[in-house]
């Protein structure tokens, strides 16, 4: 089964979007256009990461997730919320807070992704323990990069970790624990409270997994919003001990969360999608030096950094690490669990796609290429963004690959 | 046959300079279709060599050939030259000084690692003269 990449991941706002280029500008995988006015996404191209719904100073890009109202079709109906939701609230006394407000707000039942995620640290140190080859380990944990590697990176693919997302691992625990308990499989509902679009794209399409583990995918601005007059008439007396995570979970929240769970010495930790784009680059040339673990996230701060969250990305992060007093160092371990350690990984290898080639036969390609570069000459290659492309080779490209008629016209050169 | 020719200068004062035409090269592969373990050897040898010209030879110009099934990338400087060639080729092998050491060159891999990636590698060199470095990676 191949994924559908067509999933919108971003919706736009005719309205309105003023064509202003600025997304188009700064899309990392050039695939936004502006035509007649108005931004365009070339879904096969984009990775999700968000950046054009951040850029946008129209509020026209909005990022495409599900209504809360998905949850009341099904019965039984499981939260997994992101650490990173907990950065939203301003003085947070206690996450039982927001978890007793999930089942307010309708839920059934709530297991925290900080639990799946400190799992994955601890199958990740045993992944180490096995390996016996020297490249450095990418970290699969943000879906917009690994889907970046996927379409762009292709000879990255084999330091890809093959460890599930900890969102997976905490949908798939949840469903068993439902199910253990006697509920329906086709009555339970676990919904996914998310951070960002990427999130919202790979859970729809299942990166690694034979089939999506969660039913739905919610914002954290959209369930702050429900949770935040229910929270505050809580009485202390009400608020349960649903809490079952650790600082490691926690952590993973922010930037260089994974990494420090994993207990190795040489790693790097970078955020924000230009970083990441000259880590693989330096990567990919063999000029990194000597790391063994590396961790990417598209936004910067990591999950705060989200366009679905509320809080300013730096805000969050503070607040992360002050809640980190209130939770044991660590609580969940594989041996408690009872699963296989195969439980945690890959169900299968997630396949490369080629977006940027330009012709599937390598001699058209050659003739695209030439023609490309010979078009190239006539323009002022200042990349001024005026042809709705957002660089002179991209318009060329377009051109060529007919997506706009030969006889359009750089507008500086008319 | 038909083939993209790009030329790069490579200027000898910029060790962060280097690796740009190396993307333009890289970036052109991808859109051609070339497996992204040829681009990494491409890629690789190429950088190599421009950081070498940077390093031993005050610069020079990279001369980039793409066809549909190798690339050949020249790299022409009118530095001091290669007294003894296949001593500069063996591994470790450095006469790079202590400063350039300290900025994380030097390891005396250039060589050995271009003709590792490439599958042809042609050194012409004449002390005082300068360096041609011929390297034709074909595509699987
Ligand atoms: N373009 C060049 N011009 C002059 N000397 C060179 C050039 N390329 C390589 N050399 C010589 O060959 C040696 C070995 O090169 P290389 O294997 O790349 O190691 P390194 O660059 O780390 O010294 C260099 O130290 C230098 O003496
Ligand atoms: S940033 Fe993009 S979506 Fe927003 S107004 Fe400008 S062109 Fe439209
Ligand atoms: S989400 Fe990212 S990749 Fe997709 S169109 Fe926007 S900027 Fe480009
Ligand atoms: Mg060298």
């Amino acid at each position: 089964m191949d994924r559908i990449k067509t999933l919108h991941t971003v919706t736009l706002d005719f309205d309105k979007c003023k064509g202003c280029i600025t997304c188009m500008r700064r899309c990392p995988t050039e695939a936004i256009r502006v035509r007649d006015g108005k931004a365009s996404v070339d879904f096969d191209k984009c990775i999700a990461c968000g950046e054009c719904v951040r850029l946008c100073p129209h509020n026209a890009k909005k990022p495409a997730y599900d209504d809360f109202d998905v949850i009341n079709n099904y019965k039984y109906k499981i939260a997994i919320p992101s650490p990173s939701l907990y950065g939203q609230f301003n003085n947070l006394s206690d996450v039982n807070y927001v978890l007793t407000g999930l089942l307010k707000i309708g839920f059934d039942d709530v297991m925290e992704v900080g639990k799946g995620a400190e799992l994955a640290s601890e199958t990740t140190r045993i992944l180490f323990d096995r390996k016996n080859d020297d490249y450095p380990v990418i970290s699969t944990a943000c879906p917009a990069v690994l889907e970046l590697i996927l379409v762009k990176y292709h000879n990255l693919k084999d330091n890809l970790l093959n460890l599930l997302a900890p969102v997976d691992i905490t949908a798939k625990l949840a469903r068993d624990r439902a199910i253990e308990k006697g509920i329906p499989p086709e009555d339970i509902g676990v919904f996914f409270i998310s951070p960002c679009p990427a999130k919202v794209f790979a859970l729809k399409c299942g990166i690694g997994v034979q089939k999506p583990y969660v039913d739905g995918v919610l914002a954290n601005s959209d369930v702050y919003l429900k949770l935040l007059p229910v929270i505050n008439k809580l009485s202390e007396s009400e608020v349960k001990p649903l809490s079952k995570m650790s600082i490691i979970g926690l952590q993973w929240a922010s930037s260089g969360g994974e990494t420090a769970a994993a207990y190795r010495d040489k790693y790097l930790a970078a955020d924000g999608i230009e970083n990441v784009i000259n880590i693989l680059n330096s990567l990919e040339d063999g000029t990194l030096g000597e790391v063994e673990f590396i961790e990417l996230g598209a936004c910067t701060g990591g999950c705060v950094g989200g366009v679905m969250n509320i809080e300013n990305p730096f805000v969050a992060k503070a607040r992360i690490r002050e809640l980190r007093t209130k939770f044991p160092g660590t609580r969940n371990h594989l041996a408690d669990e009872g699963k296989s350690l195969e439980y945690y990984l890959w169900e299968r290898e997630p396949t490369v796609k080629d977006v940027f080639k330009l012709h599937k036969d390598r001699a058209t390609a050659m003739e695209r290429l030439l023609k490309i570069n010979e078009l190239m000459e006539e323009l002022p290659q200042i990349d001024c963004g005026l042809c709705g492309a957002p660089t002179c080779r991209a318009f060329c490209e377009d051109k060529v690959g007919g997506v706009i008629s030969m006889d359009q016209k750089c507008p500086r050169l008319k | 046959m038909s083939a993209l020719h790009l030329e790069f200068d490579v200027a000898g004062d910029n060790f962060l300079s280097a690796g740009s035409a190396t993307d333009r090269v890289k970036n052109e592969l991808r859109k051609l279709g070339v497996s992204s373990a040829d681009i990494r050897r491409v890629a690789i040898s190429m950088y190599e060599g421009e950081i070498n010209m940077v390093i031993h030879a005050g610069g020079g110009k990279a001369i980039v050939d793409i066809y549909v099934d190798k690339s050949v990338v020249k790299l022409i400087d009118h530095g001091k030259g290669i007294k003894d060639i296949e001593l500069a080729m063996k591994p470790g092998y450095s006469t790079a000084n202590e400063e350039i050491r300290n900025l994380g060159f030097g390891a005396g891999m250039g060589l050995p690692n271009m003709k590792k990636y490439a599958d042809e590698l042609i050194i012409e060199s004449e002390v005082g003269k300068g360096t041609t470095v011929t390297m034709i990676v074909n595509f699987s």
